[in-house]
């Protein structure tokens, strides 16, 4: 199995792939259509700002590949900015529109003591996920973001905590979201891509091929 | 919660770790990614490179220890030393660095914070200080902390601050090396001061000096030669500030 990191022009994803590395899972970094098409596992990096992204994803021509691998029911992986662009839209720097996977607002983190949320912050579990085998409560990851998803309660699957409540980890059906850097996170981020890199085998074997 | 960083900072020279040099005996040298696991696996919640290579072309060559870095280790890290522009934060940046730190190129032009948080945002953006106390205020000192300026240490935060600096290394001259403490007074002031985390550096030598400066206010604690030495274990910290109800990751 090789997960398919999307490369479109957004941050640094060596780092990604070296952390995808460090946990056994193979990886490979593309804008080429025709591997994003094919693939099982795709991973929606990012960094920066929500429109720009949107806007590199539009001009790419991801945004129909993306919908068409959710619809197929695959797994996608959205880490940081990443995961906020599954959801239906943003307030950064105005409305804008998402890629609409999940069901919720982007918002700023209005009520947090210091903007950006940057550390190492614990969390809370929600459900007894796949994704959370193996990892302690209250284990620390490592965050840096300035705004948040607004979202049913139904899809956290760890949340944290830095004046809001703000989802960490979030799960609704194939698609999944990390708002930290799993690949910055030591032992529980390295801990956290495998069980995703297991959980992903195990759909693999069950539905086949690709 | 967040939890209180310790941050291991590693001088770099011609692409190796140089380590204390105020211990004249000691001159021995590390492969900087090698040292970099050693603290990763230690609990280090963050590490800090500065490139103290002193020619700038030899700096090129040994900023490739910043890519072997980011392949071996799973936590954030800091990049400074000899950075004076946009483009060296880029390089630096796609080498696989989270941050950059900079001090005298941000003294002589203090557009590069501004330019530098626009392009890449602020929280890659840290501004590292040399304060000196001189008198009854503290004054900015640049190029290693050789030269004078009549920069006051508060007006110049806050005028980093402003223009884009998503974080502030303190390091004070007086107390750095002494293994006497930090100077937790700054660090209340700047705390108070800024909306930005502010790093406490200089003077680390016992563990209670890492409680002293947390409860000061700093959300992170810089220290070299203690950990480098070995003579306080990061975890032995880590433990310390738990017991004090400081939040910390006590799991490396």
């Amino acid at each position: 199995m090789i997960h398919v990191i999307l490369d479109y022009g957004v941050g640094n994803l060596a780092s990604l792939q070296s952390g995808f590395e460090r946990a056994g899972l193979e990886s490979i970094i593309t804008q080429d259509p025709s591997i994003i098409e094919k693939a099982t596992s795709l991973v929606l990096p990012g960094v920066g700002a929500f429109e720009p992204a949107m806007k590199r994803l539009n001009e790419k021509n991801f945004i129909p590949l993306l919908k068409a691998h959710v619809k197929a029911g695959k797994p996608l992986l959205g880490i940081c900015l990443g995961m906020q662009l599954l959801y239906e839209t943003s307030l950064e720097h105005g409305t804008h529109q998402g890629l609409g996977f999940l069901k919720g607002t982007v918002e700023p983190l209005v009520k947090a003591p210091k903007i950006p949320h940057m550390g190492w912050n614990n969390l809370t579990f929600h459900t007894t996920s796949p994704l959370l085998l193996g990892i302690l409560i209250e284990s620390y990851v490592y965050f840096v973001h300035s705004y948040y998803a607004v979202s049913t309660q139904d899809d956290w699957v760890a949340t944290t905590t830095h004046g809001e409540i703000i989802p960490a980890i979030v799960a609704h059906k194939n698609v999944i979201g990390m708002q930290f850097h799993p690949e910055k996170s030591a032992r529980v981020g390295e801990q956290l891509l495998k069980n995703y890199g297991r959980w992903i085998d195990e759909y693999h074997s069950v539905n086949g091929s690709i | 919660m967040l939890a209180k960083r310790i941050i291991p900072c590693l001088d770099v020279n011609q692409g190796r770790v140089v380590k204390g040099q105020q211990f004249k005996s000691l001159k021995d040298v590390a492969d900087p990614a090698t040292l970099a696991l050693r603290y990763s696996n230690e609990g280090a919640d963050e590490l800090v490179f500065y490139d103290i290579t002193a020619s700038s072309d030899e700096r090129k060559i040994s900023h490739a220890f910043v890519s072997q870095v980011a392949q071996q280790i799973n936590i954030p890290f800091c990049v400074g030393g000899g950075i004076s522009s946009v483009e060296d934060m880029h390089f630096i940046l796609r080498q696989g660095a989270d941050k950059i730190s900079i001090n005298t190129a941000a003294v002589l032009n203090p557009q590069l914070i501004k330019e530098g948080a626009l392009r890449f945002g602020s929280q890659c953006i840290v501004l590292s200080v040399d304060a000196k106390k001189e008198g009854d205020e503290y004054l900015v000192y640049t190029h290693g902390g050789r030269q004078k300026t009549d920069l006051n240490v508060i007006e110049w935060i806050k005028k980093a601050v402003a223009l884009g600096a998503g974080e502030i290394v303190l390091n004070t001259i007086d107390t750095d090396g002494e293994l006497k403490g930090y100077d937790t007074l700054l660090i209340k002031m700047i705390s108070n001061l800024v909306p930005v985390p502010v790093i406490a550096s200089g003077g680390a030598g016992e563990i209670h000096h890492f409680v002293e400066a947390a409860k000061a206010g700093a959300e992170g604690l810089l220290a070299a030669s203690v950990f480098h030495f070995e003579t306080i274990s990061i975890q032995d910290v880590k433990e310390a500030l738990y017991k004090e109800g400081i939040p910390v990751r006590r799991h490396p």
